[in-house]
Formats: structure tokens, sequence, C-alpha cells
């Protein structure tokens, strides 16, 4: 659905990504994740058309997003982190902007921002920054797009707003659908995403579904001396996370993996690069 | 650090609609949630749903009517009990022996406090 091959990128002034390359299935929500600065936005907009990659070849939904086709940007709905929108409210916005998505559904937006709590006929500008988000949100996901590219969508939310978030992605979720969440608060989506893909020091440290990864790996309470990829001491004792020999399952912590994966980047990496 | 359960969510799901059934909330024979919208309540992915239904499906404790949807199966809350006890047995009171001998409590106490409930 999305492969980068070999793809370098830099802003001005120093390279970014060296040989990167990314394989990315269709119907599933993956969680992206990475430090501030690892890169993450970067690589969600080489998938949209917004950057161009200096060398290598991206293709996403059988097509080159840098060409920009009308038949690619019909498919793909981006969700910046920071964004302005017009002066106008969620009815004014849909007839302006809806039309340019073929599977645009008037109806779904309006009951998803009923979901989410946002009144239609207030103009945008005069929201709050939360509430501005979720009409966004909101539209975004009644746009139907094959693939849904959301940069730190929870940032902003308050606590209800992110369990309605959770709430209306697991409803809209389907094989047909890919959705790409950028996350640097794994806690906020943990339960939601079925792969992940972490990005750490410019190359992609784990790309894996999370039954891959409980395979793999296992997140468990651990005795003082218990040898660990990586462990932490919490009020509940030493928690970490081993190699799993033994085949039992366990519950698959995002804030352990991330930690493990960024402290023991080789292991991880060998592990997972069968 | 939040370590709410130390079982997979998958798993969790599968505690939570046995719960219902055993609780008697939901009957047998009638219907329960789809995947969707279990998933969508329990703010899941949606996958991980399939996967507790599957399970439960596999265990004869949920049915799949193709078009029509799941129902829980006839005889299950009898089933669920059932597993529910060999879980008591094997997991959770092994825990409570291993806390009586650290802390030194006699099975007389433990009979004692039974009875003045």
């Amino acid at each position: 659905m999305i492969t980068f091959k070999h793809v370098s990128f830099g802003y001005r002034g120093g390279r970014l990504f060296d040989d990167l390359n990314l394989d990315l299935k269709r119907g599933a929500i993956y969680g992206l994740l990475g430090k501030n600065g690892a890169g993450k936005t970067t690589l969600l907009k080489l998938m949209a058309g917004l950057l161009f990659p200096k060398k290598g070849e991206i293709s996403v939904l059988n097509r080159i997003p840098r060409k920009r086709e009308p038949g690619f940007l019909s498919q793909v709905f981006v969700l910046p982190e920071e964004f302005d929108l017009p002066r106008m409210n969620m009815d004014e916005y849909a007839r302006a902007y809806g039309g340019f998505y073929p599977d645009f559904s008037r109806e779904q937006l309006t009951n998803l921002m009923r979901e989410l709590e946002v009144p239609e006929v207030q103009k945008f500008h005069q929201m709050s920054f939360g509430q501005k988000k979720k009409a966004y949100i909101a539209f975004a996901i009644a746009c139907n797009t094959p693939l849904l590219i959301m940069d730190e969508p929870t940032n902003g939310l308050d606590i209800p707003s992110k369990s309605s978030f959770r709430r209306v992605i697991a409803s809209v979720a389907n094989e047909e659908r890919t959705i790409i969440v950028s996350t640097h608060q794994v806690r906020d989506l943990d339960q939601l995403i079925d792969s992940v893909v972490v990005l750490d020091g410019s190359e992609i440290l784990l790309n894996a579904t999370t039954a891959e990864i409980t395979d793999k790996l296992q997140f468990v309470h651990l005795e003082e001396n218990d040898p660990a990829l990586y462990a932490e001491q919490t009020i509940h004792g030493r928690w970490g996370v081993q190699v799993n020999d033994s085949g039992a399952e366990s519950p698959l912590d995002m804030e352990l993996l991330f930690n493990a994966a960024v402290a023991n980047r080789q292991a991880i990496k060998q592990l997972f690069n069968r | 650090m939040d370590f709410k359960s130390e079982k997979p969510i998958y798993q969790q799901i599968v505690d939570f609609v046995c719960d219902n059934i055993a609780g008697g909330r939901w009957p047998e024979e009638e219907r329960i949630p789809s995947v969707r919208d279990l998933a969508a309540q329990l703010q899941v992915n949606p996958n991980t749903a399939m996967r507790a239904y599957e399970r439960l499906q596999m265990a004869d404790i949920i049915t799949n009517s193709r078009g029509i949807g799941y129902f829980v199966a006839k005889g299950a809350k009898q089933r669920v009990i059932g597993l529910k006890r060999t879980e008591f047995f094997e997991v959770t009171l092994p825990e409570v022996f291993d806390t009586m001998d650290t802390l030194n409590v006699s099975m007389e106490e433990v009979a004692d406090q039974y009875t003045k409930r």
C-alpha cells in the first residue's frame, strides 16, 4: 500500500533520512512512534506528496505522491498537527471542500460532530483549539479516503475527547482503510493500534503488528536480577521487556516497547528483521 | 506507570464478555453487540475485538449466525461458570494461599471469617 525504497531526504543543511525503506499494508491502524524531532511529520509529508524525496522511490496506493495527481489527492487525507481553517462554520466548509473527496458523507459528518460534541453552526475562528481540532478530525474521517494520515491527533484534546476520538476511530476502522497516526503520547492510542512503526535516529527501528510483537517479546514483571532488553522500576515493582522464549502471550505495553527499542536498537532490529 | 492488568487486551475482552454472560446480563441465545460496536464501546481496535470473539466461538460460548450476528450459545452460562471455577482454583486461590503463608494466616481463621460474613 505504501512503500519507501532507498529514500533520502534532508532539509537545508542536513540529512534526515538516508536510504530509508518502509512497507505499510492496507487496512491497518498504524501507530508511528518517535521522539520529538525524529522525523515523524516529515515521513508523513513524504507519503502525502507534501515533500519530495531527494533520492529513492515512494509509492502510495500505486501512485507516486510527488506527482500530486487529482486521483491520488482525492484518496488521501492529511490531518496536520497545526492548521488554519477559514472563517466558516462546518456546513460552509463541507460544501466548499467535501466535493474533493468522492466518498465524502455529509450525514456521517453530522454524526461525528455530534459524537465529538462540536456544534456545526459555530464558526471555526470562534472555537477553542481543541474544538477546532475535533471539527477537523470529524471532517477528515467523513472524507472516507482509503488513506487517512493524522499527525498528533490527540494533542490539545481533553480527556473525554480522547475517549470519543478512540471510540470514533474504532468504529470506522475496516479492511479497506489504512489509518496512520503519529504520536509521542503512546498511552492515548495503545489499545487502538494494530501495527507499530518506531522511527528513531533517522531510521525505522521497528515495523511490526502487535501480534508479531507479543509473539517475539514479553512484557513482564521481573525479579531483581532477571535479564531484560529493557527494564524500569515502578511502584508496582520492576517491569521490563524480554525476548519471548516461552510462547506465552503478555499484554503489549507501548511505552516499554518504545523505550526498549530506543535503548537496545541492535537487539530489536535483529529480532524483527528476519 | 499504570498496569491495569497482566492480561493481553483480547483476553480482557473475553473476560468482559464472560462476566456479562455469567452475571446474566447477556442471556443465552440472545444477540450480543457486533464486533464493531463492541470495539467502539471498549475503544479498542476492531481486530482485537474480533480475536476475542473468535476465541469465544472456539470455546462454544458464543455462536455466529452468518449475516445476522453473534449470539450467546445455549448452555454458555454453565460453561463460563465452569471455566471461571477452573481459573479460581488454578490462579486465584494459589495466590491467596501464598499471601496466607506470608502473613501467617491459618485456614481456621479464614473459615471463621467466611462463616461470620
